[in-house]
């Protein structure tokens, strides 16, 4: 597994976000792993999401969790359905609505294990 | 086959226990509960408990059998987030039926509140449950993983925050008659729409406290020594982990765990006399009455608005004052649901009594992010 995420920190810090896809089935996941979740296949091929997408839930929390955060607040969460059809979490903008079209960018922040490059979507042109 | 009767339930108040600690409120919920049996400890040979957050241990169970000077010829610990209490009851019911034990007792209390950390870092273990490299490293919390779900379920069956709010408000009147509840000051939906924002749309009067408190239940084969309560269903669902990975956002998995219980019992939701619903915040509890079909879609809080849910409604719901205002205790919390079904089904919940004694009573637990599902059903002999 932490080969798996390796990978997909590198192609976040590119700015690019990795999914795994099935070549056996078709199948996408945003949760890594060395096999298909849907088929068990282990023919896994990766794919980087082209940036858009739809909200599919969205909150904005003014409680964080960890002193990295706390600086932070308020910040959003958001579960993004990808153009490619695979939901991820995200940062977003704090005024954004289910259902809305949104548009992906990456933001570096200083977390407790040094610097993480994270997806964010903001409203679509 | 055996069934499995209530032998006896018992619980601490919840709220503030200063200088007690998580073996504390288990012997003490543990004690009245054998009381209200009318046994003694040589009468337990299976000994069931969760696990505390106050007190992380490989082997709760065992280590709580030797504090209360307990022989169990079976005893283990599970866990299941909020979902244990009832899992554990579950269990405890496969147990007796199957002849393994005759009596099994299910303890859980813990100091989640006056730990040393206390809320804190409660809240910082809490939010673990979400996704190590793609959920927690956004600061997402348990509140806020609920927020999510409660922005598209609000969506996609037009409840307002109004809504919700009617629900914080049912519980904290509910709470006012349960002198062990932790929170009892009246509120109104304007009170929780003013409450500060904790994730939105949740704000800190849709939140459950967390709570010191302890519930204990016992369960046993021998139908003399109980109390004509029954078990008689039981069902569990477990559709995912994290809510990144949720295979819907308005079918969580409640519905699938309560259809196997109705099954297995032979009843409908529209058989439930008095229910106990996990209420960890609003939405969860307006999305599991209505998933489960004890409310149609979108219409838990007219139901609560309508008085249909308070102890002289339709559907008494949660009369000790659920998670939202009688308090959250870890898995204690998800108990004290059925121990108030259990002490409504048997005429025992004083100043909350129902009219008549319910002959059917169901209780639901959840645990995660509506991600462990456990529905129980309860009849009178």
């Amino acid at each position: 597994m932490r080969a798996l995420l390796d990978r997909y920190r590198a192609d976040a810090e590119a700015g690019r976000l990795a999914f795994q896809s099935c070549r056996a089935c078709g199948a996408n996941q945003a949760f890594l792993r060395p096999f298909c979740q849907a088929c068990g296949s282990e023919d896994i091929d990766w794919r980087h999401a082209a940036g858009g997408g739809t909200v599919a839930a969205h909150s904005v929390l003014h409680r964080a969790p960890t002193p990295d955060y706390r600086a932070k607040v308020p910040y959003a969460i958001a579960l993004v359905d990808l153009d490619e059809g695979v939901r991820v979490m995200t940062h977003a903008d704090l005024d954004l609505s289910v259902g809305q079209r949104v548009a992906l960018s990456f933001a570096p922040h200083e977390s407790a294990e040094g610097t993480l490059h994270l997806p964010r979507v903001s409203a679509a042109e | 086959m055996t069934t499995a009767w209530i032998a006896g339930v018992g619980d601490t108040s919840f709220g503030r226990h200063e200088g007690v600690d998580t073996l504390d409120l288990m012997s003490a919920a543990t004690r009245a509960a054998l009381d209200d049996a009318g046994m003694t400890r040589a009468d337990v040979d299976g000994v069931l408990t969760g696990y505390s957050t106050a007190m992380p241990h490989l082997m709760l169970a065992s280590l709580f059998a030797e504090h209360f000077g307990l022989d169990p010829s079976y005893c283990h610990s599970m866990q299941m987030g909020g979902g244990t209490g009832c899992g554990l009851v579950m269990l405890a019911k496969l147990l007796v039926e199957s002849g393994q034990c005759d009596t099994v007792l299910v303890a859980a209390g813990e100091n989640r509140l006056t730990s040393t950390g206390g809320r804190d870092s409660v809240i910082q273990t809490l939010a673990q449950v979400g996704h190590a490299t793609q959920e927690v490293p956004f600061g997402a919390t348990i509140p806020g993983y609920y927020g999510l779900l409660a922005s598209a379920y609000m969506a996609a069956y037009g409840i307002t925050e109004e809504d919700l709010a009617e629900l914080a408000v049912l519980m904290r009147t509910h709470a006012a008659l349960h002198p062990g509840s932790h929170l009892t000051d009246p509120i109104t939906v304007a009170d929780v729409m003013a409450s500060r924002p904790i994730a939105t749309p949740l704000k800190l009067l849709d939140c459950c406290p967390i709570s010191d408190g302890g519930v204990a239940v016992i369960v046993t084969a021998d139908k003399t020594r109980s109390k004509g309560v029954r078990l008689a269903g039981a069902g569990q669902a477990h559709q995912h982990q994290h809510i990144s990975a949720a295979p819907s956002l308005s079918q969580f998995g409640g519905g699938p765990a309560a259809a196997r219980a109705f099954a297995q019992a032979g009843l409908t939701p529209k058989d439930v006399e008095v229910a106990g619903v996990y209420d960890s915040f609003t939405i969860t509890a307006a999305i599991l009455l209505e998933e489960i079909g004890l409310a149609e879609r979108g219409e838990a809080a007219a139901r609560a608005r309508a008085g249909d849910f308070g102890p002289k409604g339709v559907l008494p719901l949660n009369t000790h004052g659920g998670l939202l205002s009688f308090g959250h205790s870890g898995v204690a919390g998800g108990m004290a649901h059925f121990v108030e079904v259990v002490r409504q089904m048997l005429g025992k919940a004083d100043a909350r009594q129902m009219p008549a004694r319910p002959e059917i009573g169901f209780v639901h637990g959840d645990g995660g992010i509506l991600s462990s599902h456990v529905s129980l059903l309860l009849t009178q002999s």
